[in-house]
């Protein structure tokens, strides 16, 4: 019940956000009858009137994972951010070891696993998707090579 | 004569050794991933395609490569449904019902083919009845102007949530989200940025793919690591493979009756393969006349569903082809890489493309065969791969996910993007909203607000334009009815169990 009340009050307010940010939408010379801020308008409108009715009529609330679940998938989002952001200046293969390596250790907690599964899919995936399947991945960076 | 010609132009594309070894290897991969318990059709496929595309395929290769994949995921998801009582994915579902008692009685290798065969007997009529039907549904959506197409839109929006989520608000708040979504970008109609708030990675809009494998591909990550991995096959053993004959000619009848059923289900928009499978086994429950035994092991019991969701899969190819509208969630994914390719589905596609069409068709009717073959006697090999162990495979996943969307854009932005659509897609879930209805927003978005306007400026902002043809009102009607319907049908349908 109350998981999704807090999720009807979150979409409501994105929803007015929404609608406010559609009124900021220029309108152009030659516009049509319906224009550039009607379809978000209505957009807008359905999404409220959504999260009303979910406010009104919550669901049971879902489990929700344990605090060391949500420390797991924390640790995840983190580490595919860093993967995200290092992949053109480190290249793809030490983020890429270091990343399955840290998410096969949240699934199967034991160090040599989770090193040998890095390394093992780093190396195995950069040459199937760089050599068998053309993909324009760099071995390393700019920021090790110079 | 016409169609024979028509599919002979199409044996031509696809016979060629590039797109038979596409095919070949994309039912291969697509086994794979159904019968993964957790990876299914609109995962594997939404990972697969920034793949696809990467390689420069040709768009009617891409097609056939993606669409074999779906075909192969179609029937390899029964393989654990019967192995393990996980349902490889959400159309599967139905065949634990009375595959898993047979696995338990030392009868999982004839389950495994007599279910092949009955997804071989539902994926390729449903392949025929995909021939015969989708140029007649092309020439009627010639009949659609933009009102009709608005109302069309507006059908897929109300009924693709339905069977799938308990809370039509969800599934209409889904819906919202993804058109919300897509009017980021540039305006079509004047070229005016809307909710870019001075973003320039915005001006472009978001890039569907980005949405899909984050919603699909990264929520699951996410949904594995909480689940910590359950549902691994080791130690899984499997007896000799022989030919179950008596089950398979005791069974024909039902793969008949299950495949129209399901074909039906799937043309349907918004039903999809899971209402087909759970029809089908329904239908065969309730004509049986040993009842009793369906939930214990009954053959018809792992035939029917099976035969069902393979029809299914190849009934929601037709909506989506003839009028770009999408039946289920994969074939979503598919739309949006028939979009990537700069392929316009839709009545016109089927005279301006017709190698594209009729190669795609001719692709799948021997991909059957090809799956047939996969599915039966090689089927232990499939059955080895279950066991791959989760902290192997879930890391490969990731990685093949990045590097896909990497590889297309070169942009961190869009990769950061996709973690916050795995993150929005692992709470949805949480919640019980559907996401589908996300993605088929994000694609149809920008069509539904032009057909719209389009529709306005021809009746110079008369609303009631949109309500003007027995067509629009028809489609209407239908959006509402199969809005409003699931909430009193649900009770009905409710938690099916096979006793």
């Amino acid at each position: 019940m109350t998981s999704d009340r807090i999720f009807g009050l979150l979409i409501a307010l994105v929803a007015l956000g929404y609608i406010l940010s559609a009124t900021q939408i220029q309108i152009g010379f030659l516009s049509d009858p319906v224009g550039s801020r009607t379809f978000p308008y209505l957009i807008g409108g359905v999404a409220l009137l959504c999260a009303l009715a979910i406010i009104v009529r919550p669901d049971p609330d879902p489990d929700w994972p344990n605090l060391p679940t949500i420390g797991r998938i924390v640790i995840t989002t983190v580490v595919l951010y860093a993967f995200a952001v290092s992949l053109r200046p480190v290249g793809f293969l030490i983020p890429a070891a270091i990343a399955s390596g840290i998410i096969s250790y949240q699934i199967h907690p034991s160090v040599r696993v989770a090193a040998a599964t890095g390394a093992g899919l780093s190396v195995c995936l950069f040459f199937i998707l760089k050599h068998a399947l053309g993909l324009g991945l760099a071995p390393f960076g700019r920021m090790l090579t110079g | 004569m016409e169609l024979l010609a028509s599919l002979s132009q199409g044996f031509a594309v696809a016979l060629t050794p590039m797109t038979l070894l596409l095919a070949v290897s994309g039912c291969f991969i697509g086994t794979i991933i159904g019968s993964l318990p957790g990876l299914g059709p609109s995962n594997g496929v939404a990972i697969l395609i920034p793949l696809a595309f990467a390689l420069g395929l040709e768009a009617t290769n891409a097609l056939v490569l993606m669409t074999s994949v779906y075909y192969g995921a179609m029937y390899g998801g029964r393989i654990s449904s019967i192995l393990l009582n996980i349902p490889g994915d959400e159309p599967a579902l139905m065949t634990t019902l009375d595959g898993y008692p047979m696995a338990r009685q030392g009868r999982a290798a004839d389950a495994l083919v007599l279910s092949g065969v009955a997804s071989f007997v539902g994926a390729f009529l449903a392949t025929v009845g995909l021939m015969l039907m989708a140029p007649v549904l092309a020439r009627v959506a010639y009949l659609f102007g933009p009102s009709e197409y608005f109302a069309l839109y507006l059908l897929a929006f109300c009924t693709l949530g339905g069977m799938s989520s308990s809370n039509q608000a969800k599934s209409a708040l889904s819906a919202a989200i993804g058109l919300g979504i897509a009017m980021i970008g540039l305006d079509n109609q004047t070229g005016i940025p809307r909710l870019t708030f001075g973003e320039l990675h915005l001006m472009d809009g978001i890039d569907f793919l980005v949405a899909i494998v984050g919603l699909f591909a990264v929520a699951e990550v996410f949904v594995y690591i909480e689940s910590h991995g359950r549902g691994s096959a080791l130690g899984v053993k499997l007896g000799r493979i022989t030919i179950p004959f008596r089950d398979i000619a005791n069974s024909a009848g039902t793969m008949l009756r299950a495949t129209g059923i399901g074909f039906i289900a799937g043309v349907l928009p918004g039903a999809g393969a899971s209402l087909g499978s759970f029809l089908a086994y329904m239908a065969e429950k309730s004509v049986a006349r040993d009842k009793d035994s369906f939930g214990t092991g009954n053959p018809r019991g792992v035939a029917a569903p099976e035969a069902g969701n393979n029809a299914a899969a190849g009934g929601a190819l037709v909506p989506m082809l003839t009028l770009g509208v999408p039946g289920s969630g994969t074939t979503a994914v598919l739309l949006a890489l028939l979009l990537t390719l700069n392929i316009t589905p839709g009545p016109l596609l089927f005279d301006e493309r017709p190698e594209v069409v009729w190669g795609l068709i001719a692709a799948l009717l021997i991909s059957n065969f090809v799956l047939l073959v996969m599915n039966v006697p090689m089927v232990r090999l499939f059955v080895k791969l279950l066991s791959v162990p989760p902290w192997l495979l879930l890391p490969g996943i990731t990685m093949v996910s990045f590097s896909g969307i990497y590889s297309l854009s070169g942009s961190s932005f869009d990769l950061i993007l996709m973690i916050a659509f795995g993150l929005l897609g692992y709470v949805l879930r949480k919640l019980d909203v559907p996401t589908v209805p996300i993605i088929l927003g994000i694609l149809l978005g920008n069509n539904m607000e032009d057909s719209l306007r389009r529709a306005m400026v021809i009746s110079d902002g008369d609303w009631t334009y949109l309500f003007s043809s027995g067509i629009s009102i028809g489609l209407w009607a239908a959006a509402i009815i199969g809005f409003i319907a699931p909430m009193f049908l649900r009770n009905l349908l409710k938690k099916p169990t096979g006793h």
